[in-house]
C-alpha cells in the first residue's frame, strides 16, 4: 500500500507530511520531522515518554497513528516553550533540579501543562495520579510533584 | 578533619545540560541520524536453551532494500574469554542460552524492510532442556549452560553451572551461635528485576572496511565500549572514536555492551552507518537485569541486643554465561555490624536468562535484605528497638569490617542517630501500618579519570572529563572547578568528551565520578594556577614562588605582598597568548581512597487487607555522603534509589513460564513505582567528610538502593504481624499471607 | 613484616590460613612474593585483587608503598553500578 498524505499543525506550524499506514505518530516525529524530543521508553503506551498533546488532549503519540493526525493540532515538548521565555513548568523542573537524566522530562513537561490547562490548582495527589502515566526512574518523583505545584502556583499569580 | 567555608560546594546551581533537557534538544542515543544511514534489526531466540543447527539468511538477504545480514559466524574469535562471552552475549555463536538472545541481524533501507527481512531468516533449532531458577540450575542434573567452566575448587554437590564461590569473614562463628540467648535462622529469596531505564538502549554505527570506525552510543563508559569493540572487531582501539550520547538513565544496566559491535559489523559489511535500537521488550529479554537469588541466613543475638555471631549463604544466579557477582553480596552482607564471628558465602550460578550485568550497589540490596529481615525479626522477638540494636552493633571507625578491612571515618552511627532522632521514628502509626528500619552500604570506588582544563583568553574556563553524566556530575564537576581557582560557577563549562579528545576514563559506576574526576579536576585546577601564577610573577618580574592564589587570582607574597594589586584569572588569561601560549591544566590518575557511603531507612507502610497493596506512607533516607556538593542532586540519589528498592521489595520480578521464556518484558506487566504509588521521600543528607577527597566527598549514588527492600519488609511484617520471606511482596503474595 | 589478611575462600590455596606475613615494600612487590610463597594463587592475582592497606583500598595500583607493620587486605576486584 503507498504512503498515506497527512497535513498538520505541529507546534503552530503547517507541517505536510508522507507516512505509511501502519505508522504511529511518534516515528513521524521522531524520523520524518526531525522532533526527537518526543522519545521510545516503550511503544506501547506504558511509560510516557512519547506524550503528546492532539488538539489538546494529552496521548501517547506511539499508540496514535501517523495518518490520524491529518487536519489536527499536534503539541511536543519543542512547542512549550516561547521564542522569549522557557514555560513555568520548564523553569522550576530545573530550578527544583526535578530532572536527571532527564528521558522522561518531555514527557512530563507535555503532561504537566495539560494538567494545568485544565486544573490550575492541582492538589499534590491528584498531580500524581495525573503523572502515573509519565515513568520516571530516576527521581523517585519528588522533586518533579513539587516543581509542579509551584509552577501552578506560579502561573496563578501566587509567590512562590 | 576541619569543616572549611566553601563558596559554590553546597550550594544549588542549575544543571548546566538542564536546558537542553526540558526543550527537548539534548541527544539521547536515539536521536542521532546521518545521511545514507541503514536502520537494524535482530533476530532473537524464542527458545531458553538450544543448540543452532543452521541459519540460512539466504531469502533476507535477497530481499530488496537489505544490505547487510550477520550472524554469529561474522564475527572472529577473540583472546580474552571474558570479551567472548560479552561477544558471544551480543551475537550467539552455537547455542542460543536465552530467550531473547540474538540469532542474527540485518541492515535495511527502513525499519520496515528490516524487519520483514527477520521472518526470511531460517533458522533451525535443536530444543534442549532449561533452567531458570537458581537452586534448581545449582543441583546436580541441572541442564549445563557451559561446559568445563565450574569454580574448581566446587565438588559433585553443585551442578556445572556454579562457576564461583566466594567466602568471607572471621572468627568462629559455631561459638558465636552457642552464645547468643537467639537465634534466627530463614531463607529467602528475590526476584530479578532490571534496572528500569526509561532509555533503551541505542547506537548509530560507521565503520570502514580500513577498521576506522565513529560510534555514538548510549553509555555509562564509552572508553569500555570502545576497548571492547575493537577488540571483537579486531580493529586498533585508536581507530574507533566513541561519542557518549545523553544518556537517558543507566544505573549499571550501560556498564557493558549489547547492540554496539553488531550495529559496527553491519555497517562494515554494508559500507554505510547502521543505526541500531533495541525496543522495550528486547531490553527486557536481551539486556542486563540483575541476579535473582536464593539466601539463607543465620543470626545469633543476646538478650540485650549485641550480635554474637552472623552466616550468610547466598546463591545468585547471573544468566547464560560465566560471570562474578556474589561477593559484592557476601562482602555487604554484614557490613553495617562490628562482629566477632562472622562468615558470608556465595556462590555464582549460570541459568538460561539474560546475562546479568551491574544494577546499583551489585549483589548488595538482596543480600542486605535478607541480614536486616533477620535482625529486625531477632529485635520483634526480644522485644527490642530496631535502632538502638543497630547502633549496639554498628560498625565504627576502627572496626574490622565483616569483609576484611578496618574502617577508616565513617558515617553509620551518625545516620543511625540521626533516624533515633527524627520526627518519623515517634510518630504515632495509623491502623494496618508498621514501621521498618534498615542499615545498608555500598563500597564507592576510584578508578581511573582524565580531566583536560583550558582557560579560555576570556577568563571562562572549558572542562572536557571522559565521565558519562548519569546523575548530574558536570555540573559537581564545574563547581569543583570553579571553588578550586576561586572564579563563578558559570564561568566553566563542562563537557564529557569522545573518546579521542581526552584521556582514558574507566566506566562511570561505582558511585565514582565525584569523587574521582573531583580529584583530578582540582588537580587540572591547581596545575592551572601554578601556571597562571608563573605568567603572573613574569609580568610583575619576581619569582614564580612568590605568588599564591587567592580568591581567583595571583598576588604576590613575602616580601612583595601589596606591591601589585591581584591579578585575576580573567587578567591572567586574556595576555596568554603574549606571556607563553595557553593556559591549561589536565590530570590523569587512578585515585583510590573512596570513602564508603552508610545509610539507614525509615518507612511507614500501610497495608489494604481487602486488595493487598501496600502504601508508602511515609519514607525517609539518611545517607552519609562526606560533602554534598550539590545538595540537590545528592537528594535526588537518594530519592531515586530508595524509589528503586521500593519497587523492588513490592512489584518488580522477572517472571518466567515453564517454558523458559520471560512473560511480562514491558512495564505493562513489569510494573516500577509510578507517582500515584509514593509520598514525597525525605532525603537527610550526613556529613562524615571522606579523609580521602580533597572535599571529603563519598560515592552517593548506590547506597540508597540497599535498605529500602528490608526496611518496607519489616515494615510490612510489623503492619500484617506476619513476616513474609520472598521478595516482591506483590498484593496477591500479601493477601496470601494474610489468610 | 606486613600481615596479610586472606578471605575465606582463597584460604584453600594458602594452607587454610587466613593471615600471612610477607615483607614487601610496595603492593605490587606484595603480590608477587605472596604468589611465590602460594603459587595457587596465581589464576586470582592475575584475574586481579584489591587490596586494603590500613583500611584504605586501593583498586589495583602497583606502586602504593607498604609500611613495616601495615595490615593488608586482599579482596575481589570489586565492579560497582
Amino acid at each position: 500500500m503507498s504512503k498515506i498524505h497527512v497535513s498538520t499543525q505541529v507546534n503552530g506550524d503547517a507541517v505536510e507530511f508522507l507516512c505509511d499506514p501502519e505508522e504511529t505518530l511518534l516515528d513521524v516525529l521522531r524520523d520524518r520531522l526531525n522532533l526527537t524530543g518526543v522519545k521510545e521508553g516503550c511503544g506501547t503506551g506504558d511509560c510516557g515518554a512519547c506524550s503528546v498533546t492532539l488538539d489538546g488532549r494529552l496521548v501517547c503519540s506511539c499508540l496514535v497513528l501517523g495518518a490520524e493526525v491529518e487536519g489536527s493540532a499536534v503539541e511536543t515538548v519543542e512547542g512549550v516553550a516561547t521564542e522569549d521565555a522557557l514555560h513555568p513548568i520548564q523553569r522550576h523542573l530545573l530550578e527544583k533540579a526535578a530532572l536527571q537524566c532527564g528521558i522522561c522530562t518531555p514527557g512530563i513537561i507535555v503532561a504537566a501543562k495539560a494538567l494545568l490547562a485544565q486544573n490550575s490548582a492541582p492538589t499534590e495527589k491528584e498531580v500524581r495520579y495525573w503523572l502515573a502515566g509519565n515513568l520516571c526512574r530516576c527521581t523517585g518523583y519528588d522533586k518533579i510533584i513539587r516543581a509542579v505545584l509551584s509552577a501552578a502556583a506560579e502561573m496563578r499569580g501566587e509567590s512562590v | 578533619m576541619n569543616k572549611p567555608d566553601f563558596k559554590i560546594l553546597g550550594t544549588r546551581p542549575i544543571r548546566p545540560d538542564g536546558l537542553d533537557k526540558v526543550t527537548g534538544k539534548a541527544m539521547f542515543g536515539a536521536d542521532k541520524s546521518t545521511t545514507g544511514m541503514l536502520h537494524a534489526r535482530i533476530l532473537r531466540s524464542p527458545h531458553a536453551h538450544a543448540e543452532i543447527v543452521s541459519i540460512d539468511t539466504t531469502k533476507a538477504e535477497a530481499l530488496t532494500g537489505v544490505k547487510a545480514v550477520i550472524t554469529g559466524a561474522d564475527f572472529d574469535d577473540v583472546e580474552s574469554r571474558a570479551t567472548r562471552y560479552t561477544m558471544q552475549n551480543c551475537m550467539a555463536q552455537g547455542k542460543a542460552l536465552y530467550d531473547g538472545h540474538a540469532i542474527a541481524a540485518v541492515a535495511a533501507t527502513s525499519k520496515k524492510i528490516a524487519g520483514e527481512a527477520l521472518k526470511l531468516i531460517e533458522v533451525d533449532y535443536k530444543i534442549l532442556p532449561h533452567v531458570t531458577d537458581v537452586d534448581a540450575a545449582m543441583a546436580p542434573g541441572a541442564p549445563v549452560l557451559h561446559e568445563g567452566v565450574k569454580a574448581r575448587k566446587l565438588g559433585d554437590e553443585v551442578s556445572g553451572n556454579t562457576v564461583g564461590y566466594y567466602s568471607f569473614g572471621h572468627g568462629d562463628p559455631e561459638s558465636g551461635f552457642e552464645a547468643a540467648d537467639q537465634v534466627i535462622e530463614r531463607t529467602f529469596k528475590t526476584a530479578a528485576t532490571h534496572q528500569g531505564y526509561i532509555e533503551p538502549h541505542a547506537c548509530l554505527a560507521s565503520l570502514g572496511a580500513d577498521g576506522r570506525g565513529e560510534l555514538w552510543c548510549t553509555t555509562q563508559g564509552h572508553y569500555l565500549v570502545r576497548e571492547l569493540c575493537a577488540e571483537i572487531l579486531h580493529i586498533d582501539a585508536s581507530q574507533l572514536r566513541v561519542t557518549a550520547s545523553e544518556i537517558g538513565g543507566g544505573f549499571g544496566g550501560k556498564t557493558t555492551i549489547f547492540i554496539e559491535p553488531v550495529a559496527l559489523k553491519l555497517s562494515q559489511k554494508a559500507g554505510k552507518p547502521v543505526k541500531l535500537v533495541m525496543s522495550r521488550d528486547e531490553v527486557f529479554r536481551a539486556s542486563g537485569p540483575t541476579m535473582s537469588a536464593s539466601m539463607d541466613i543465620k543470626i545469633g543475638m543476646s538478650k540485650s541486643g549485641k550480635i554474637t555471631a552472623g552466616h550468610a549463604k547466598l546463591r545468585y544466579q547471573g544468566g547464560a554465561f560465566p560471570y562474578q557477582m556474589v561477593m559484592m553480596g557476601a562482602m555487604s552482607a554484614f557490613a553495617a555490624y562490628e562482629l566477632e564471628h562472622v562468615q558470608s558465602e556465595g556462590w555464582d550460578v549460570m541459568t538460561n536468562r539474560p546475562k546479568m550485568i551491574s544494577y546499583r550497589a551489585p549483589g548488595a540490596p538482596m543480600a542486605v535484605y535478607a541480614v536486616e529481615s533477620v535482625v529486625d525479626e531477632l529485635c520483634q522477638k526480644l522485644g527490642l528497638d530496631p535502632i538502638d540494636t543497630r547502633l549496639m552493633n554498628a560498625a565504627k571507625e576502627g572496626s574490622k569490617s565483616s569483609y576484611g578491612p578496618t574502617f577508616k571515618a565513617i558515617g553509620l552511627v551518625e545516620a543511625l542517630e540521626a533516624a533515633k532522632a527524627h520526627p518519623h521514628y515517634s510518630a504515632p502509626l495509623a491502623p494496618n501500618t508498621g514501621r521498618g528500619v534498615s542499615c545498608g552500604f555500598w563500597f564507592n570506588f576510584g578508578g581511573q579519570v582524565s580531566v583536560s582544563m583550558a582557560i579560555n583568553a576570556d577568563g571562562t574556563v572549558s572542562l572536557i572529563e571522559g565521565n558519562p553524566d548519569i546523575g548530574g556530575s558536570r555540573a559537581s564537576i564545574s563547581m569543583m572547578a570553579a571553588e578550586a581557582l576561586g572564579i563563578e560557577f558559570d564561568r566553566v563549562r563542562t563537557i564529557v568528551g569522545d573518546t579521542a579528545s581526552v584521556g582514558f576514563s574507566d566506566v562511570t559506576d561505582g558511585s565514582r565520578v565525584t569523587f574521582a574526576v573531583g580529584i583530578a579536576t582540582i588537580n587540572a585546577a591547581n596545575a592551572a594556577i601554578k601556571e597562571m601564577c608563573k605568567r603572573a610573577a613574569k609580568i610583575w618580574e619576581i619569582d614564580a614562588d612568590a605568588v599564591e592564589w587567592a580568591n581567583g587570582a595571583a598576588q604576590p607574597t613575602g616580601h612583595n605582598a601589596g606591591a601589585f594589586p591581584p591579578m585575576s584569572l580573567a587578567e591572567i588569561a586574556a595576555t596568554s597568548g603574549k606571556t607563553g601560549g595557553p593556559i591549561a591544566g589536565h590530570h590523569e590518575g587512578a585515585p583510590d581512597k573512596a570513602g564508603v557511603s552508610f545509610g539507614v531507612h525509615l518507612v511507614d507502610v500501610e497495608i489494604d487487607p481487602e486488595t493487598g497493596f501496600t502504601a508508602i506512607k511515609r519514607y525517609t533516607a539518611f545517607q552519609d555522603v562526606g560533602k554534598a556538593i550539590h545538595p540537590a542532586y545528592v537528594e535526588g540519589q537518594i530519592q531515586g534509589g530508595a524509589v528503586q528498592g521500593i519497587g523492588w521489595a513490592l512489584n518488580e520480578e522477572y517472571i518466567y513460564g515453564e517454558d523458559g521464556r520471560l512473560q511480562n518484558p514491558g512495564f505493562l506487566d513489569y510494573r516500577i513505582p509510578v507517582a500515584s504509588d509514593l509520598p514525597m521521600i525525605n532525603p537527610v543528607i550526613i556529613e562524615v567528610p571522606n579523609p580521602g577527597h580533597p572535599y571529603g566527598v563519598r560515592g552517593c549514588g548506590e547506597t540508597a538502593i540497599v535498605p529500602p527492600l528490608a526496611a518496607v519488609s519489616n515494615g510490612v511484617a510489623r503492619a500484617i504481624g506476619e513476616r513474609m520471606f520472598e521478595l516482591p511482596m506483590s498484593p496477591p503474595k500479601i493477601l496470601k499471607a494474610l489468610s | 613484616m606486613a600481615r596479610v589478611v586472606i578471605f575465606g575462600s582463597l584460604r584453600v590455596h594458602t594452607e587454610g590460613l587466613a593471615e600471612v606475613e610477607i615483607a614487601a615494600t610496595t603492593t605490587r612487590d606484595l603480590l608477587q612474593k605472596l604468589v611465590d610463597r602460594f603459587p595457587g594463587l596465581d589464576n586470582t592475582v592475575k584475574a586481579g585483587v584489591s587490596l586494603a592497606i590500613d583500611g584504605e583500598v586501593y583498586k589495583e595500583a602497583w606502586f602504593t608503598p607498604i609500611a613495616d607493620d601495615s595490615e593488608v587486605v586482599v579482596m575481589p576486584l570489586m565492579v560497582g553500578g
